[in-house]
């Protein structure tokens, strides 16, 4: 993405929804088509329905019959997770690491695009160029200084030793997709603003902040979900099953448990509904706010 | 954005007593008209530091300075205590392009980085034209394709894990159907188990792909389209001549990111093939490389020398490509700042 948004400027990045564009339409669609479409559905849903599914088989259905569908629905598995205090802490944790890791990579992030989208001054293309390079730096390639980081600050085996980094790492992708949004918001506008008495902060406040909700929600949503699934940084920072994030606990649930699959699996299924319902509710507004960043 | 500021300097000046009016009181200068220009100027810039400079420092602190310790640990034999002192120069690095083990994980993500392009673009731009189509239930068709991309890799990798085990979901199913000859050991023979990882691999991301692509074709002027129809064009047609050269960039950004990811794929591996068997798998890459035996190891200092060779791949390979293949879309973002 790091091409993105150099010169892209989004047709209605101020349309609160995206006006969806259809594509040549057709009188009436190839059913072929829907066949493939729903086959290709069925291949992506298929592993999901099957963790969803397992969690409400007994381990010997399940040995007996791997790809069955239940013939008893057993509750008991989803029940004992859901009455298991490790599996709330554990989502407490990931829900706490993936909220504060969105508010402050928005905050950080509007702010910082705001700056690179409309002042002009001479570092300005250097900044760009500084978070454009930050795509670069994968989580990967900084882990090992990052956890020794961490550890001389005395974040270790703490949500702020993830939260941190997490922030830092999400923010190249929210500002080159954030500045054409910014950019986009006509000059009119701020000289009118400037007219009426609005100091450049206060075009920002007040206008900037809610015209740029599309952009936000999208990278809200990326960041949310980045977060959320994160695994090699906690890998590295979190060493307590108590402070563990839900990917941790999967795994460790699922080694601990190695034996009692149907639980493994009720487990699996219950961490990753949270960001499935997350995410289905502002699908529209990732491809909208996509839109803004790729140009055509 | 040439004269944001400057141009209209004059029509920048609050009229006092409006400081509620604005959001932030504190930062109105309730000044007259003409404030002197270098007012404004240290005016503008604490603006610019205020509002930038938290996330610069956050990024500079945790990003940037961490890949920087990367560079400088890894000219040492270091266990990870105190300060490093054993300097070893380049010791590390011809250990590293001296192991087969290495090779062998470098190949593995050049394997990675060639087939996610071949196997999910083509397959990705066709189902995003498929799904830009007025048809019935086309936005939970769009959700659904996206919910691979949303699910966690341990998630992925556990769930797979157990459909793929010898006696799994996958093998069963082959069975019930009459494909015996089909079911095989996916996660252990060596011949077969980079296929699996490229399957998960294509299962997990592909959904990302089409959406950057559906968001690309929303962005391409439906007149186009009309015009083409006027002109005879078939819907093929249209497609080949129209559709994908405006989709190129949308594409070239997509390949762009697609091979980063594959160079540093971590997750999915660690996870499917634990920390023993990736290599007698034939699915270790560069990143567990270099968890294994940098801090699993201790070898901290060996650790991250692995990770300055995995840094300097991904900046050549993702230089030249800005150079040659994303050149015609911009004017190299990465190296020479925007347009």
């Amino acid at each position: 993405m790091a091409a993105t948004a150099v010169q892209a400027t989004p047709a209605q990045p101020l349309a609160p929804a995206p006006k969806r564009r259809r594509g040549k339409t057709l009188d009436k669609v190839n059913p072929l088509v829907y066949v493939v479409a729903w086959l290709l559905v069925g291949v992506c849903v298929g592993p999901v329905i099957y963790i969803i599914l397992g969690g409400l088989r007994t381990n010997s259905q399940i040995t007996q019959d791997p790809s069955g569908f239940p013939t008893t629905w057993e509750w008991g598995n989803y029940s004992s997770v859901l009455n298991s205090s490790l599996f709330w802490q554990q989502a407490g944790n990931s829900a706490i690491s993936a909220i504060v890791t969105t508010i402050g990579v928005v905050v950080l992030g509007v702010m910082a695009s705001y700056v690179l989208a409309r002042y002009d001054f001479k570092a300005n293309a250097a900044m760009y160029s500084l978070f454009a390079a930050g795509l670069m730096f994968p989580m990967t390639v900084a882990i090992t200084p990052l956890y020794l980081m961490i550890k001389n600050l005395g974040l270790m085996n703490s949500l702020a030793g993830i939260i941190l980094p997490q922030i830092a790492f999400a923010l190249p992708t929210t500002i080159i997709i954030l500045v054409p949004f910014l950019r986009a918001i006509p000059k009119e506008l701020e000289e009118a603003a400037s007219i009426d008495g609005a100091s450049r902060l206060g075009f920002f406040f007040r206008m900037v902040v809610p015209l740029s909700i599309p952009g936000v929600v999208t990278v809200g949503i990326l960041a949310f979900v980045a977060a959320w699934n994160s695994y090699m940084l906690p890998l590295f920072i979190l060493n307590d099953e108590s402070m563990y994030t839900l990917p941790l606990g999967v795994q460790s649930f699922a080694s601990q448990y190695s034996v009692d699959t149907a639980r493994v699996l009720a487990f699996t299924s219950l961490s990753m509904i949270p960001a499935l319902i997350f995410f289905s509710l502002f699908e529209r507004r990732i491809v909208g706010g996509l839109t803004g960043a790729v140009k055509g | 954005m040439s004269n944001s500021q400057g141009g209209n300097a004059l029509l920048r000046t609050s009229t006092p007593g409006d400081g509620s009016a604005v959001g932030d009181g504190a930062v109105t200068a309730p000044s007259p008209a003409r404030r002197p220009r270098r007012r404004g100027d240290w005016r503008k810039r604490a603006e610019i530091a205020l509002l930038a400079g938290p996330a610069i420092v956050v990024f500079i602190a945790f990003v940037i300075f961490p890949v920087v310790m990367a560079a400088y640990y890894g000219f040492f034999k270091w266990k990870g205590y105190g300060v490093p002192t054993d300097f070893v120069g380049l010791e590390n690095y011809l250990t590293i392009l001296q192991d087969s083990t290495f090779i062998d994980a470098l190949s593995h993500n050049g394997f990675i980085v060639v087939m996610s392009l071949v196997m999910q673009g083509p397959a990705a731009v066709i189902l995003a034209l498929l799904l830009n189509r007025k048809m019935r239930g086309r936005g939970l068709i769009r959700v659904l394709i996206f919910v691979p991309y949303v699910v966690s890799e341990v998630i992925v990798g556990t769930g797979w894990s157990l459909m793929l085990q010898t006696t799994g979901a996958i093998n069963d199913l082959f069975g019930k159907i009459g494909l015996e000859g089909w079911a095989v050991d996916w996660l252990s023979d060596p011949d077969v188990a980079i296929w699996s990882l490229m399957i998960i691999i294509t299962w997990k991301y592909i959904g990302f792909a089409v959406i950057l692509f559906l968001a690309g074709l929303q962005s391409i002027p439906e007149e186009l389209h009309e015009a083409a129809a006027i002109d005879g064009a078939s819907y093929w047609q249209t497609q080949r001549s129209i559709t994908l050269p405006l989709l190129g960039p949308t594409l070239r950004i997509w390949a762009f990111l697609s091979i980063i990811g594959s160079l540093q794929l971590f997750d999915l591996v660690y996870i499917i093939w634990g920390q023993y068997v990736s290599a007698t798998a034939g699915t270790s890459t560069m990143a567990t490389y270099m968890v294994l035996n940098g801090r699993n190891a201790g070898n901290y200092g060996f650790g991250n020398a692995v990770a300055v060779v995995l840094f300097i791949i991904s900046l050549v390979i993702a230089l030249t490509y800005q150079r040659f293949v994303l050149r015609r879309d911009t004017q190299g973002a990465i190296t020479e700042g925007k347009k």
